[in-house]
């Protein structure tokens, strides 16, 4: 019998999958930005599987809200991404210091 | 073991792997593909959960758009990515102390989590709940366009913000390219580049 348990175990451990990516690819953005994905994929599963068994539809509209701001970030990340390739060659995060911040 | 508990497992191990893979693996497009397979998992694991529609809008929206776009990128950028490999040794003792700590701390708000007062967990999940509708995806609907109607007209300015903010970032000019210019064309005026000669037989154009 498949618990509600579960599945936050196994979202919580997605997630610090996704946070554990995100550390161990501190050069490569295009990874951190999917270990981004995974975290936010694990937040999904955790609402979608309140949502199913406390019988309440409003879990999995904000999933629906997650999944369009996910998409939305995924989209822009690639273009500064893009962009800031053609300006400098390269994609190391660990030297952007353009802005001076 | 009932064939859901069975399913689930299934599910389960496949997004796991696919996680861990996605961040280990040494080639970027490697990582975009074990990503597909557990964002496949995770539909499938909604699926279970009795959320088709959230399941199959998973699989839409990431591994038919994200996805692609992410290899897109990882195909287009011209990136020695073994470089940038190199470096993955020295992070390793500080990202697993990281997800220890994250583990532990998951682990300490899971055992003092309870439920509020009232709030009953049921036995098995129920995607749609009784009398919100026949069917998941049309419960969905009536609660989006009805309760949350506001929430979804922002979240479709947000995508219009984002697909404007991705086309402004990534469109440059050329200098080199010849472009029609339309303004131009129609403020041409006949009179200042058009000259009528009246050429004689014999007589050349001085």
């Amino acid at each position: 019998m498949v618990q509600l348990e579960h599945y936050l175990a196994v979202a919580a451990a997605l997630f610090v999958i996704g946070i554990f990516g995100i550390f161990l690819n501190r050069k490569n953005v295009i990874v951190i930005l999917m270990s981004i994905e995974l975290v936010l994929l694990s937040v999904n599963i955790n609402f979608v599987a309140f949502s199913a068994y406390l019988g309440d539809l409003t879990g999995q509209v904000f999933t629906l809200f997650i999944l369009t701001v996910a998409a939305a970030e995924a989209a822009i990340g690639l273009a500064i991404l893009v962009c800031f390739f053609r300006n400098r060659g390269t994609i190391a995060v660990e030297d952007v210091s353009n802005m001076k911040g | 073991m009932t064939p859901v508990d069975f399913v689930f497992y299934l599910f389960s191990f496949c997004l796991l792997t696919g996680g861990i893979f996605t961040v280990i693996s040494k080639q970027p497009v490697h990582s975009v593909l074990w990503m597909i397979l557990s964002f496949l998992s995770g539909a499938g694991l909604m699926v279970l959960l009795g959320a088709e529609f959230v399941a199959m809008l998973l699989i839409i929206v990431y591994v038919g758009a994200v996805m692609v776009l992410f290899l897109f990128v990882v195909m287009m950028l011209d990136v020695d990515f073994a470089e940038l490999r190199a470096e993955m040794a020295k992070q390793l003792p500080l990202a697993l102390v990281i997800g220890l700590v994250l583990i532990m701390q998951l682990a300490m708000a899971f055992g003092a989590w309870e439920l509020g007062g009232g709030v009953e967990i049921l036995d098995s999940p129920m995607g749609t709940p009784e009398g919100a509708g026949a069917h998941n995806t049309a419960a969905l609907g009536l609660l989006l366009y009805d309760k949350y109607f506001l929430l979804f007209q922002l979240s479709g300015l947000i995508l219009l913000v984002a697909m404007v903010g991705a086309i402004v970032l990534t469109m440059r000019h050329r200098k080199d390219v010849k472009r029609q210019d339309i303004l131009e064309q129609m403020y041409r005026d006949p009179a200042k580049t058009m000259e009528l000669v009246d050429l004689k037989p014999g007589e050349g154009l001085k």
